[in-house]
């Protein structure tokens, strides 16, 4: 009880990551024992998994129970849906989200890495990179996520042997750069004894990196904003409307990229006006600068229009508004997406009516070979797309801003979620290889 | 006002300073949450049961919009078997801010025959009717919850926006995915969706949170003594609600309460934690999840919370 100090009373940053792997890499093993040993499983839940994992016959209590929440998910012993856990340790908050491997994979894994800073990606040191292995580090190059993390599991079926280790991190690391992932960390662990993952191995003294839960605490969870291009999508607009404040107009939003300042010129897009921030509200405390991913309120010193859904930018960093938008897509929905589908499109707090004029490609996430001409997408494809909306878009590139370079489609008719969409080129640098050859699609 | 010194980028083990807190990171999603249906709903309303995960809500949506007033209106449902603190502490909220307030009367259900006790006196399962009845009568097409997803393994598959049908039924195979912050709001004429903003908060960012913001929370989250009797377990309060029976000795004991619900199944703790500071210590080095302490309603089966908000519980 007395492992938690006043420390984790105290503010902390917030890191969200997700796992990827299949239950064969030991991935609730290495879950069960990030939560287990950061002492974030609680008696009454651990007693509810013994109960459990009793009552099936089965003698070690089995970690997996702990996320797997539904009735149909325990009664199948499979896992339907991204689970989100949460942990703290006490230098850092934790949400990870814990994506099933088999069942809607691309689907899954696509949703947890949109929000996640860090990928944990699970092989086994006696497979080394396979197949699944390259989808992995294909998707979180297509999301974008800053960090990735190579856990080698199973160290110890190896005998701890340092270059099956170093070949299996050279031959990840070398293809993932390739794929534009901006940081690669390996580490050596064994998620069953134990080591590397919070405690440091005794038994490869031949490394000298963090654990995973070390790279956990310490990673950089924001970038480099003096670089972003500041955006804030306007969600609403607050007009208390009383005898003391009969002309207060506030344009309230979560900033999407980068800082702003009061003072500054900025822009209105669509209509292309032009102000100067005349206030910036932190929710109820005034401050001259404020950044991603405060929610704020900003004052404008002229009275322009402005309303829910439009895009707040600096003048001197505009981006170009579009109607015809060219992104790589992820088809969520077990409906299909087709070309001549009429369609909304949500990017920022704008929805606008689109039309999907050509899908000219889709992506085998193996081997990312190129399918020319699908015709259709459907549920877990990736491919790419080029759709024009009814309005002008002001959209960033989603390699220059996440936030804002992404959107989803959703269908007018009964609202479904249809794809995750991503505005320009989906890696840093694409191969294409032609390969008419469908079969190895096979999620 | 807040000035920023020159940034660093990180770097090893040191974040740079414009990564926020984690109760700031919280706060902001929360806010990004609630402005969102308020763009895009035409009558949202609030779950607010006195209890300090709606408590906390409402903090949110007071400085989300501030400084003009909360555009959505308070629903309580009302089981009959309520703490007079939390009542006393509701009236006073809603009189201090202006705010419109639904009552859904469960007493009134049983009353008018349409429900019926259960022989367990367990009145949580009952709320579900007035609840989903009210929705439709009043129009509500969004419906603020302060469910969490670490309270429970239900609860860890629910999303930010969940839609419900027109039997407020969720069915947990077609949930939309959440992608980025890009929520869909998109229902047909009489579905509504349930929304959730502390979803990814725990019971110790929501104390932690009350402490600094300095949230008044009913008198009952403290220590204090009280007459209450064992029953599965759990330390209820003695009442005109159905409890002790004959074999259910009371006795008075220096409990708090962890959760608020209806006084038929929640239980309160041993505790001797008067102040907010001694509460967060408590729950820090706390063993037992705060529903595994103190809900009954829980304890019924591996799966009753997900049976439960199937047939639209909150």
């Amino acid at each position: 009880m007395s492992t938690i100090t006043t420390e984790a009373l105290s503010a902390t940053t917030l890191l969200r990551f997700a796992t990827a792997g299949s239950v064969d890499d030991g991935k609730s093993t290495l879950v069960g024992r990030l939560l287990h040993d950061s002492k974030s499983v609680l008696v009454d839940q651990l007693e509810a998994v013994e109960r459990a994992s009793a009552s099936r016959g089965q003698e070690a209590p089995d970690l997996a129970l702990l996320t797997d929440g539904l009735r149909a998910e325990r009664e199948q012993g499979i896992t339907i849906d991204v689970a989100y856990r949460y942990f703290a340790t006490p230098r850092r908050r934790f949400i990870l989200a814990d994506t099933p491997g088999h069942v809607q994979y691309t689907r899954n894994m696509v949703t947890g890495a949109s929000t996640a800073e860090l990928t944990v990606v699970l092989v086994d040191a006696r497979n080394g990179v396979v197949e699944q292995t390259r989808r992995h580090a294909a998707i979180a190059a297509l999301l974008r996520v800053p960090h990735v993390v190579l856990a080698v599991n199973k160290m110890d079926l190896v005998g701890y042997e340092e270059r099956v280790f170093a070949a299996i991190a050279e031959e990840f690391t070398a293809y993932a750069t390739e794929l534009g992932v901006p940081e690669v960390t390996a580490i050596p662990i064994s998620a069953l004894a134990g080591d590397n993952v919070v405690d440091a191995s005794a038994r490869m003294d031949w490394y000298g990196g963090p654990t995973v839960l070390e790279h956990l605490e310490t990673v950089p969870v924001s970038h480099d904003l003096a670089h972003c291009h500041a955006r804030l999508p306007v969600q609403y607009v607050i007009r208390p409307q009383t005898a003391e404040l009969p002309d207060y107009r506030g344009y309230a939003g979560q900033i999407a990229a980068g800082t702003f300042r009061v003072g500054e010129e900025v822009t209105v897009l669509p209509s292309g006006r032009t102000s100067t921030i005349a206030g910036i509200d932190l929710l109820g405390e005034p401050v001259d600068v404020a950044w991603t991913t405060q929610s704020v309120t900003v004052l404008l010193a002229d009275d322009v229009d402005v309303s829910r859904g439009d895009l707040i930018v600096p003048s001197k960093d505009a981006p170009a508004t579009t109607q015809d938008v060219e992104a790589t897509v992820c088809h969520v929905a077990d409906q299909p997406l087709t070309v001549g589908h009429r369609v909304l499109l949500k990017h920022g707090t704008r929805t606008v009516k689109a039309i999907v004029k050509d899908i000219p490609s889709r992506l085998t996430l193996a081997d990312l070979s190129l399918h020319p001409h699908p015709g259709t997408l459907a549920a877990n494809d990736i491919g790419r797309v080029k759709i024009r909306t009814a309005e002008p878009l002001p959209a960033d590139s989603y390699a220059d801003s996440r936030r804002t370079g992404s959107f989803i489609l959703i269908d007018p008719g009964d609202g479904t979620t249809l794809s995750a969409g991503m505005v320009g080129e989906s890696f840093a640098a694409p191969e294409p290889v032609t390969d008419g050859d469908d079969d190895g699609w096979d999620f | 006002m807040t000035t920023v010194a020159k940034v660093t980028g990180g770097g090893e083990g040191t974040d740079s300073p414009y990564a926020l807190s984690h109760l700031d990171a919280l706060e902001s999603e929360a806010v990004h949450i609630f402005r969102e249906v308020a763009g895009e709903f035409e009558n949202p309303v609030i779950l607010f049961s006195g209890g300090k995960d709606s408590i906390v809500m409402l903090h949110l949506a007071l400085k989300a919009f501030a400084p003009a007033a909360v555009p959505f209106s308070l629903l309580h449902v009302d089981t009959g078997h309520n703490f007079p603190e939390v009542l006393e502490y509701r009236d006073r909220v809603v009189a201090a801010h202006g705010l419109r307030l639904h009552v859904a009367s469960v007493q009134e259900y049983i009353d008018r025959g349409v429900l019926r006790e259960r022989p367990d006196g367990t009145r949580n399962p009952l709320q579900t009717l007035p609840l989903t009845e009210k929705i439709q009568s009043e129009r509500f097409d969004a419906v603020f919850g302060g469910g969490r997803r670490d309270e429970e393994k239900a609860r860890a598959k629910e999303r930010v926006f969940s839609l419900r049908d027109e039997f407020s039924q969720w069915d947990p195979r077609r949930q939309r995915p959440e992608l980025w912050n890009l929520y869909n709001g998109r229902h047909a004429p009489g579905e509504h969706v349930r929304v959730f903003p502390l979803s990814n908060w725990t019971e110790l960012d929501v104390w932690q949170y009350i402490a600094r913001e300095g949230i008044d929370l009913p008198e009952i989250y403290f220590a204090h003594e009280r007459e209450v009797f064992s029953r599965s377990g759990m330390w209820l309060t003695a009442g005109e609600w159905g409890g002790p029976k004959d074999t259910e000795p009371v006795q008075t004991r220096l409990v708090r309460y962890r959760t608020v619900g209806d006084m038929s199944c929640t239980g309160a703790v041993d505790s001797d934690a008067t102040t907010l500071e001694a509460v967060i210590t408590e729950i820090a080095a706390s063993r037992l999840t705060e529903r595994g302490a103190t809900r009954a309603d829980d304890k019924l089966s591996e799966a009753a919370m997900e049976d439960r908000k199937r047939e639209g519980y909150f």
